[in-house]
C-alpha cells in the first residue's frame, strides 16, 4: 500500500479536500456567527472562532423567535416545513407509484395517452400554473391550511416515469407467480411490488423531501398567517431592509436549523438505500 | 380418467402469430408428460394456456372434471415452476413457499406442516429462513419446486426449469424430479427442448413442431418408431441419417448406387415410389471383408473424418452425394474405415413420404 501512495494519488485528494473546504467554510462561518452577540456581526467584524452564546441564541431562536419581525419561534416554522416537505414527498410518491402501477400492469384504453398526460405535468410546475392554482386554492378555502400548502405541489406525478422504468425491470414471471399464488392486484402491489420498491422509494423520498423543504414561492403566496409560515419564508422575513435592525445571530441560527432536517434525511436515507443497492434484489 | 384434456387448442397472438395450431392431447392422471420441440414451436405457449397465463384462442382445455378456459389461473388447481424460478426476492424461503397457502386462507398449522414436509423432501430445511439471493441456483430451483409442492395441486407445470443450471446439476436435478414424481405421483407437464431430459423424465413424450403435435408416445417408441421425418431427425443425437431413395423391390430401397433392405411387414410403400430413407447412426455398421458377396445390400461409403466421443466414434462421410454419419464402436480401427460399404438391419430402416414427411409404417407400433 505504501509505495502506491504517489503524488498522482495525493493530488485528487487535495482537490477534493479543497472542494470540501470551499463548501463547508460558509456553513462554518454561519455557525460561528450564530454563537456571537448580535452587535458583533452588525459591526461587520466576522469572527472565525465560536462565541459564547450558543445555548442562549439557539434557545431563543427555537422557542421565542425574533423580537420584531416574524414573531414566531423557529420550532413552529420547522414544524410547518417538516409537515409540508413530508406531505409533498409522501404524496408525490403515492400518486406516482400508483399511476406507474396502473400504466405498467393494467391494460385499459388510452393507457399510453394517460401515461404521457401524466408525464406532461413535468412541464407544468406550480410556478407556471400559479395564477389558476391560486384561484382554485382560494375558492376552496385552502389558503393558510396545510392542504393548500401541499396539495398543489403534490398534484403532479413526475416520479411516474421513474417507477415505470423500475417496474418494467421486474420480471413478468414474478407477476405470474403471484397470480398463481392467488394474489390479486391489490395483494401483488402490497406484498411484492411495494417491498421491492423500498430502495427506490427511499431515494425518491430524499429528493422530494428536499424539493418540498426548499419551496418558497408557493408557501409565500398561500400562507399569510404567522403561525403557518415555513422556515424558508421565516428566514426571509427576519432579514429587514434596515440592516441594523436585523437580528443576525438569530437569522444565522435559523439557517443552521433549517439545514438540519434535509441533512438528516439524506444521511439516514443514504445508509438505507446504499444497503439496498448492495443487496440487489429482483 | 385423464387429468388434462386439450381439445383442438389454438393460440393466435395479437400480432397474428399462430403459435399453437389445433392441439388435441390427453394427459393421463399421474403421468409425467414432456412437451418437446425446437425453440419457438409453441411449447411454452401451450403450457401457459393450461396455466391460464395466456388466453385460449380456440378449443377447450379441461383440468380434472372442469373446463378451465374461463377460470382464473389461481383457481385452476395447478402449480407452475418457472425457468428463472420467479421466487419473491424479499421473502424468506419459508414465506416463498407459504405465500400461496396464506392467500388461500389455509390454517397456519397446516401451512407449517406442508412447508416443512416439502422442505424435508427437497432437502432445503436448513435454508428456510434465508432469502433467495443467498441460495445457489440449484437450491433456488428446489425452493421453486417446493412452492409448487406445498400447494398439492392437481397438475404440476414446468417450463424449462433446468435450463439455467450447469450441465452437471441439470443431470442431478433431472433425476431428482423423476424421483419426486415417483413419490408424489402427481400429474406433471414439463416443457423442454432438451431431448435427453425428455427421454429420461417422460412417461409420455409429445413432440411438437411449428405449433402442431408431431407425435405422442412413450420415449422409446418415439425413438424407435418416429411417426414423421421431423421426429426422426429431432429425437436422437447424433441425428438420424436421411437420404432420398426409391423402392425397387418388395422390401428393398435404392439409394444412389446402393441398396438397403427394410422390414416389408412394417413399412408399406408402393412400388417405385420415391421416399426418404432414415437410418440412425448407431444402426449402421461398416461391412467387413469381401464386398462382392454382399453386393446386393449395403451402400457405398467414403469416410471423411472422425469425431472421437470416447465410448463411440462418429464417422462422417458420403454415400454417393448423401452425407452419412456412423456411430462405430471405439474399437474400430483405421483399417475398418476404408471398408467402403455400410449396411443396416432391415428393422432399423425407416421410410418417410417424400412430400408429407409421414412415416410409411402401416400401423404405428
Ligand atoms: N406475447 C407474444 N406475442 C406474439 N408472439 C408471441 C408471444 N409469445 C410468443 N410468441 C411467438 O409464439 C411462438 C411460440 O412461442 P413459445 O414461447 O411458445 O415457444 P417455445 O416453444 O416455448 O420456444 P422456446 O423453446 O424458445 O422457449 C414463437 O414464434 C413466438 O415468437
Ligand atoms: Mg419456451
Amino acid at each position: 500500500m505504501v509505495e502506491r501512495r504517489s503524488l498522482g494519488d495525493l493530488l485528487p485528494h487535495f482537490i477534493l479536500c479543497l472542494g470540501v473546504a470551499i463548501v463547508a467554510f460558509p456553513v462554518y462561518l454561519c455557525f460561528v456567527g450564530s454563537t456571537h452577540p448580535q452587535e458583533v456581526i452588525a459591526n461587520g467584524h466576522m469572527p472565525v472562532t465560536p462565541g459564547p452564546l450558543f445555548f442562549q441564541t439557539y434557545y431563543q431562536t427555537l422557542f421565542v423567535g425574533t423580537s420584531g419581525t416574524t414573531r414566531q419561534p423557529v420550532a413552529a416554522m420547522l414544524m410547518n416545513s417538516m409537515i409540508m416537505a413530508t406531505a409533498i414527498a409522501l404524496g408525490k410518491i403515492a400518486i406516482s407509484i400508483l399511476s406507474a402501477y396502473a400504466v405498467v400492469y393494467f391494460k385499459f384504453p388510452f393507457r399510453m395517452s394517460a401515461f404521457w398526460l401524466i408525464f406532461m405535468t413535468l412541464m407544468l410546475p406550480v410556478e407556471v400554473r400559479i395564477y389558476p392554482t391560486y384561484k382554485i386554492a382560494a375558492d376552496l378555502h385552502l389558503l393558510d391550511t396545510y392542504a393548500g400548502l401541499t396539495l398543489p405541489l403534490i398534484a403532479s406525478a413526475t416520479a411516474t416515469l421513474y417507477f415505470r422504468q423500475f417496474f418494467m425491470t421486474i420480471p413478468d414471471e414474478l407477476v405470474e407467480a403471484s397470480m398463481l399464488d392467488g394474489a390479486g392486484p391489490v395483494r401483488f402491489f402490497f406484498d411484492t411490488l411495494l417491498p421491492l420498491s423500498r430502495t427506490n422509494i427511499a431515494a425518491l423520498f430524499v429528493i422530494l423531501f428536499i424539493y418540498g423543504w426548499n419551496q418558497y414561492l408557493w408557501p409565500l403566496l398561500v400562507t399569510t398567517r404567522d403561525d403557518m409560515q415555513t422556515v424558508v419564508i421565516g428566514i426571509k422575513k427576519m432579514i429587514v431592509t434596515a440592516d441594523a435592525l436585523t437580528e443576525w445571530n438569530i437569522v444565522l441560527a435559523t439557517a443552521m436549523l433549517a439545514m438540519l432536517p434535509p441533512v438528516l434525511v439524506v444521511v439516514l436515507m443514504q445508509r438505507w438505500f446504499v444497503k439496498g443497492l448492495v443487496e440487489t434484489e429482483k | 380418467m385423464a387429468a388434462v384434456v386439450l381439445d383442438h387448442i389454438t393460440k393466435t397472438y395479437a400480432g397474428g402469430v399462430e403459435a399453437v395450431r389445433g392441439v388435441s392431447l390427453d394427459i393421463p392422471n399421474g403421468s409425467f408428460t414432456v412437451l418437446l420441440g425446437p425453440s419457438g414451436c409453441g411449447k411454452s405457449t401451450l403450457l401457459r394456456m393450461i396455466a391460464g397465463l395466456e388466453t385460449i384462442s380456440g378449443g377447450t382445455c379441461r383440468i380434472g372434471d372442469r373446463i378451465v378456459n374461463d377460470i382464473e389461473p389461481a383457481d385452476r388447481d395447478i402449480a407452475m415452476v418457472f425457468q428463472n424460478y420467479a421466487l419473491y426476492p424479499h421473502m424468506s424461503v419459508y414465506d416463498n413457499m407459504a405465500y400461496g397457502l396464506r392467500n388461500r386462507k389455509t390454517p397456519p398449522a397446516e401451512i407449517d406442516r406442508r412447508v416443512r414436509e416439502a422442505a424435508g423432501l427437497l432437502a432445503i430445511d436448513e435454508y428456510l429462513t434465508r432469502k433467495p439471493r443467498a441460495l445457489s441456483g440449484g437450491q433456488r430451483q428446489r425452493v421453486a419446486m417446493g412452492r409448487a409442492i406445498v400447494r398439492e395441486p392437481l397438475v404440476f407445470l414446468f417450463d424449462e426449469p433446468l435450463s439455467n443450471l450447469d450441465a452437471k446439476l441439470r443431470v442431478t436435478m433431472r433425476l431428482e424430479i423423476r424421483r419426486l414424481h415417483n413419490r408424489l405421483k402427481a400429474t406433471s407437464i414439463f416443457v423442454t427442448h432438451d431431448q435427453v431430459e425428455a427421454m429420461t423424465l417422460a412417461d409420455q413424450v409429445v413432440v411438437m413442431n411449428a405449433g402442431r403435435i408431431e407425435q405422442v408416445g412413450r420415449p422409446i417408441d418415439v425413438y424407435r418408431f418416429p411417426a414423421t421425418r421431423f421426429v426422426a431427425t429431432f429425437v436422437g443425437a447424433p441425428a438420424m441419417n436421411l437420404a432420398p431413395g426409391r423402392i425397387v423391390a418388395d422390401g428393398v430401397v435404392e439409394i444412389g448406387s446402393g441398396r438397403l433392405a427394410f422390414d416389408a411387414a412394417r413399412l408399406k410403400p408402393s412400388m417405385g415410389a420415391s421416399v426418404d430413407v432414415g437410418v440412425r447412426p448407431e444402426d449402421l455398421r461398416l461391412l467387413q471383408g469381401d464386398p462382392g458377396a454382399n453386393a446386393a445390400v449395403g451402400l457405398p461409403f467414403a469416410p471423411e473424418f472422425v469425431e472421437e466421443l470416447g465410448a463411440t466414434r462418429l464417422i462422417h462421410g458420403l454415400s454417393g452425394t448423401a452425407p452419412f454419419v456412423i456411430a462405430a464402436p471405439a474399437a474400430t480401427t483405421a483399417a475398418d474405415m476404408t471398408a467402403g460399404r455400410i449396411a443396416a438391419d432391415p428393422a432399423a430402416v425407416h421410410l418417410f413420404d417424400i412430400t408429407t414427411g409421414a412415416s410409411l409404417a402401416s400401423t404405428a407400433a
